[in-house]
């Protein structure tokens, strides 16, 4: 270890100035990544903390690990590979490489544009760049993955600042855009399994496309509420089990990185939303209007996203009251596009998108009318 | 009655007249600053709107359209032609109106808004409006619920992004892309999260 630090306190030097300094933000990534950099915030109007960007990424990637395993071992067993290991292999290996390519080309343009703003590269990344690969269908084209990470990171992040400045969740930018420029290769029955020529609905494709009631056509499809929750079912890489969505969502609570109002009111907005529905629709209109709420909650994207994407601090409202209002109106709207447009069953995504337009604005108003009542106690 | 909810609500969110039909961008751009005037612009649209498409309906229905002369016995005139200086002419007028209403009740609003009041008679979302309802061959009572939704879904569109442009202050946003470059991006991501309605048939 100290071999390791001796060399790299070297390379510093060596690289802060002279002919190799356009590669000093990225030994400085490599270096924050290995080592607690010495310095640390001397000046200026911050809370002085323990928790630094670096160790608040890092929960968020340990709390994906369970996602990541169970998503992992659900790619090998959907492709009907035999066998705990065989199958957790199989899918890593499928998983892998999309990673290694969202990284890759994500720290690329991190580089070049903290080298064009003179500064270090982002720990804002991280979590970015392991979020993207687990929204993807397991057989997505590498090369689709590397144009989706460029529009997510430049256009999504980078033109507005870097971390911390993004407008909408940069992971889901990425995805929004591969979901409407190459539709066949993250939508439709064709995608989910990583098997040429084998086709696999997922629970909310075949709940939408059910003549009558969806529950029936779920049971018959093999889709139990059990089987859903744990994740044995097609579907992009880590939103499949739920249960293990949990598990890095208990991890994020109690280490108090995600905001509990923003789940607790997805959560909310979403079964409330899903109980208004199904008390109207009846069973005479079928499909997705016949779907019982706590189906909505276990299915899809919906957990994944409620506990990883809306709670991100950036894009999400500040204020608590605007916390509340935010998550209710992305549940409201996960229903609805799920169930009123039958262009997109999955509506996790796009409700999302929606939610982080509008946090500005929540945010506007929390703080105009806690202007307001305070100016009200002078009266 | 349902038929005028969903007209309503296909005209706030679906055909988001600004997000969807990229109508009426120049004062989106330009006035999308401060939450405040925004919404205040907003209000002026909704207000705009509300009143020129019924009206321009009945101009269309009972003086423009092929046939509508029938009832000053002229069944064979056809003044479709006239439309489109018909509806800026009333667009104008009350964009007129309007006008001298904010001077008198808010002085502040006024001033704020500045050269983009009096421009609200040339916004392209207002005649936009009149012609979709031309076109699309409304009644009456939808020719009024159109204009409200379609100037609901600019007021709601000017203030997102003015809320989210007040965020940007602070931002560092490369050199180039300050003031309308980044806005433009902002606005073909906010399409992009409005698509989350398209498709949506009511």
């Amino acid at each position: 270890m100290k071999f390791l630090e001796r060399f790299l306190n070297n390379m510093d030097k060596t690289l802060s100035q002279g002919p190799f300094k356009v590669f000093h933000p990225l030994f400085g990534a490599i270096n924050t990544m290995l080592f607690t950099p010495g310095h640390g915030t001397t000046t200026g109007p911050h809370i002085r903390d323990a928790i630094d960007m670096k160790r608040f990424m890092g929960i968020v990637i340990f709390a994906l690990i369970p996602s990541i395993m169970v998503g992992s071992y659900n790619v090998g067993a959907q492709a009907g590979v035999e066998g705990l290991f065989a199958a957790f292999m199989f899918g890593f290996l499928k998983l892998l490489p999309i990673i290694v390519v969202t990284y890759a080309v994500g720290l690329g343009w991190e580089m070049i544009f903290g080298h064009i703003n003179g500064h270090d590269i982002h720990e804002g990344f991280l979590v970015t760049g392991i979020l993207l690969p687990l929204t993807l269908p397991p057989t997505i084209p590498l090369w689709q993955v590397a144009v989706a990470v460029s529009f997510g990171t430049v256009i999504g992040k980078e033109v507005f600042g870097g971390t911390g400045m993004n407008l909408l969740n940069p992971a889901l930018t990425a995805r929004a855009f591969l979901f409407f420029t190459y539709p066949g290769n993250i939508s439709g029955d064709g995608v989910w399994v990583a098997l040429d020529g084998f086709t696999g609905a997922t629970p909310l494709a075949a709940a939408a496309a059910a003549p009558g009631s969806a529950v029936a056509a779920l049971n018959s499809a093999g889709f139990t509420l059990n089987n859903m929750f744990f994740g044995f079912t097609p579907g992009s890489v880590g939103e499949t089990s739920t249960i293990a969505i949990l598990i890095g969502a208990a991890i994020l609570l109690i280490t108090g990185v995600a905001s509990w109002r923003i789940m607790l009111a997805t959560l909310l907005g979403a079964y409330g939303m899903a109980l208004i529905v199904q008390y109207f629709g009846g069973d005479a209109v079928g499909g997705m209007r016949t779907l019982p709420a706590h189906y909505h909650l276990v299915m899809g994207g919906f957990m994944f996203g409620a506990v990883f994407m809306t709670t991100d601090p950036v894009s999400a409202a500040g204020t608590n009251a605007g916390k509340w209002a935010y998550g209710i109106l992305i549940g409201v709207m996960v229903i609805l596009i799920r169930v009123f447009n039958p262009a997109y069953p999955e509506g996790m995504m796009l409700a999302i998108l929606f939610g982080n337009v509008f946090s500005p604005l929540i945010d506007h108003f929390v703080v105009q009318a806690n202007i307001k009542r305070r100016l009200n106690y002078g009266k | 009655m349902e038929n005028l909810i969903s007209l309503f609500v296909q005209s706030v969110f679906v055909n988001n007249i600004l997000l969807a039909y990229f109508l009426g961008m120049c004062s989106f751009l330009a006035v999308s600053k401060r939450v405040d005037t925004a919404i205040g612009l907003g209000l002026a649209v909704i207000f705009v709107e509300v009143i020129t498409v019924p009206v321009n309906w009945a101009l269309n229905y009972y003086l423009l359209a092929p046939g509508a002369l029938a009832w000053a016995g002229l069944p064979d005139v056809d003044l479709s032609f006239l439309g489109f200086i018909s509806y800026i002419a009333v667009i104008a007028a009350l964009v007129q109106l309007v006008e001298m209403i904010i001077d008198r009740y808010s002085p502040a609003l006024y001033s704020a808004l500045g050269i983009f009041l009096p421009l609200i008679a040339v916004n392209c979302a207002i005649l936009g409006a009149s012609l979709f309802m031309v076109e699309r061959e409304y009644s009456f009572a939808e020719s009024a619920v159109f204009g409200l939704g379609s100037g609901v879904g600019f007021a709601l569109a000017i203030a997102a992004m003015a809320a989210i442009r007040e965020k940007l202050r602070y931002s560092h946003i490369p050199e180039g892309l300050r003031g309308l470059g980044i806005t433009m991006l902002i606005t073909g991501l906010m399409a992009m999260a409005f698509m989350s309605f398209s498709g949506i048939s009511l």
